[in-house]
């Protein structure tokens, strides 16, 4: 790891100061568990570390009428032990149960996990984001993309969005707030990720002096939340793919859906074809799997993943059946 | 192996020696820097050594370090605590599972300086007397290690996880230990140590 200055401010409004205006120049540390590896590997060297754990404003959660309001500092692990998070959002509940280990749990932060990296082997090795041959080839598609995007993957960013907590937050209709040098500012969590089309651009709507400050979850509606997960390991394992989705029903029949796929595109992955797939039916093994298809329709596989169009097909299908039948749980493949 | 003598870095251990004698004197300690941020002066702390102080199991322990040095590291280098290893140094093998807080966490992925003022707990703390802990003697028995290095950290995550769920069931236990690896495959013995630890409370 190379050498850093460190500072650890404890307002918002110190910390935005003291990162700098380019990504180089300075990181945010929170939980570290991203970071910290990330320096080690010299994927980022920063000049100045700016540690945002000791502003004690941005822990903790708080539930009232607006919803859920979760300091972005909150680690995994008090949210997974916090009884309103399983009470009120279980979708939400199970991703981050069943994130990494309890060590990291401990230590990584919710806002972390909506800003960490993506585990894209390319992009761990150096090669940025968009990573090319020698020739201006694509090494991700020359090279072994068993990981990588099936939907989203027009462009050169291959990568997958690498959150197993956020699509569940953005099928709840997650909101964050971010601050930065000109004040507050509130972004849809669906609307935060963005596909990068080159090297200079990044895989979030974050600039280098800003930080994630909260998350809200709206106050749970009725409906049916699930969260699905296939993983090679039971365990402290990154899904394949995951699947999230929200059902309003109307009596028996769906009034609106909201179907979020993980490890799919460079983005969480929110699929239009397969909410419209399920609006105006009753949920049964039929209209999830048609859901399921729908999802995947667009799908372009790469040489190495078409299996993920399978597994995401099947995680839609199983995430659409759990939620209508009131319990959510994932699954080892 | 707990050690009564408060250690500082003016007490040269062999480790402190190698130290000194290599690159800390080209180092030179730097007070920290104040910037002005939001109308008010904040420390900036390093690139090079700071002085920094910690609580490790009980005991103060101080030393210059830089801000880039990990919590393991110090431990191991600084304070001769080398019973927590280094192994995957990626948050990901467990072995270097200390508690911070009385929450294990992996000390590869903590930096030093912002595990002071906040107890620490290394496996160095568990026999007391020269008697193991329940969890030790329970680990020997079960014969649950090979090379033995992943042992220390499976101790500290089993402990703390039955520090803090008492009643933890068998399952309940296996499942909080997947932040842990083996890499001989010692796993059925650990599974016996947590078997026998599901019905005893740990402590």
């Amino acid at each position: 790891m190379r050498a850093f200055e460190y500072t650890s401010p404890t307002t918002r409004q110190q910390a935005v100061e003291l990162l700098a205006g380019s990504w180089d120049q300075s990181a945010v540390l929170a939980g570290g568990t991203d970071l910290l590896s990330l320096m080690k590997d010299d994927v980022v060297a920063p000049k100045r570390v700016v540690n945002i754990k000791d502003i004690r404003e941005l822990h903790g959660v708080r539930f009232g009428p607006r919803g859920m309001q979760i300091g972005a500092l909150t680690s995994l692990g008090e949210l997974a032990d916090h009884p309103l998070v399983r009470q009120h959002y279980p979708a939400f509940g199970d991703a981050v149960v069943e994130a990494a280990s309890q060590q990291i749990r401990n230590m990584a932060t919710l806002g972390g996990n909506i800003c960490q990296r993506p585990r894209c082997w390319y992009f761990r090795s150096g090669f940025g984001l968009t990573p090319k041959t020698p020739e201006g080839k694509s090494l991700v598609e020359e090279g072994d993309n068993r990981y990588h995007a099936i939907l989203g993957n027009d462009g050169a960013a291959l990568f997958v969005s690498p959150s197993s907590i956020v699509p569940a937050m953005i099928a709840y209709g997650a909101r964050i707030r971010i601050a930065g040098p000109k004040g507050a500012r509130e972004v849809a969590l669906e609307k935060f990720f963005v596909i990068p089309r080159t090297e200079s651009e990044r895989e979030h709507d974050l600039r280098p002096n800003e930080i994630v400050t909260d998350v809200f979850l709206p106050p749970p509606a009725a409906g049916r939340y699930a969260h699905y997960e296939v993983r090679q390991k039971e365990s402290f394992d990154w899904p394949l793919v995951l699947a999230a989705v929200a059902l309003q029903m109307n009596g028996n029949t769906v009034r609106s859906a909201k179907v979020v796929m993980g490890y799919v595109a460079p983005v969480p992955w929110v699929s239009e074809e397969a909410a419209q797939a399920l609006v105006g039916k009753t949920v049964t093994e039929q209209t999830a799997q048609a859901a399921g298809e729908a999802a995947v329709s667009q799908a372009k596989p790469l040489s190495r993943n078409r299996y993920k169009v399978q597994l995401a097909r099947v995680a839609v299908k199983r995430a659409i059946l759990q939620a209508a039948q009131g319990k959510a749980e994932g699954g080892a493949a | 192996m707990a050690d009564d003598d408060e250690k500082t870095s003016s007490g040269v251990s062999r480790r402190e020696f190698l130290k000194i004698s290599g690159i800390a004197a080209a180092v030179p300690l730097v007070a920290p820097q104040m910037v002005e941020a939001a109308g008010e002066k904040v420390p900036v702390y390093g690139p090079g050594k700071a002085p920094m102080s910690f609580t490790i199991n009980g005991k103060r322990y101080s030393a210059q370090l830089e801000p880039r040095v990990t919590l393991l590291d110090a431990l191991r280098d600084q304070f001769d605590l080398t019973g927590s290893k280094r192994v995957c140094d990626r948050a990901e093998c467990g072995a270097c599972t200390v508690l911070l807080n009385n929450k294990p966490v992996y000390a590869c992925t903590v930096l030093a300086i912002e595990a002071q003022h906040q107890p620490i707990t290394t496996i160095e703390s568990l026999s007391q007397g020269g008697k193991l802990h329940p969890i030790q003697a329970a680990f020997v028995q079960h014969d649950a290690q090979q090379c033995g290095f992943c042992t220390p950290g499976f101790v500290m995550a089993c402990k703390s996880f039955l520090d803090q769920h008492p009643h933890a069931t068998e399952e309940q236990i296996r499942y909080h230990l997947n932040g842990n690896l083996c890499r001989c495959g010692t796993y059925k013995g650990i599974r016996e140590v947590i078997a026998q630890m599901s019905g005893t409370k740990g402590a």
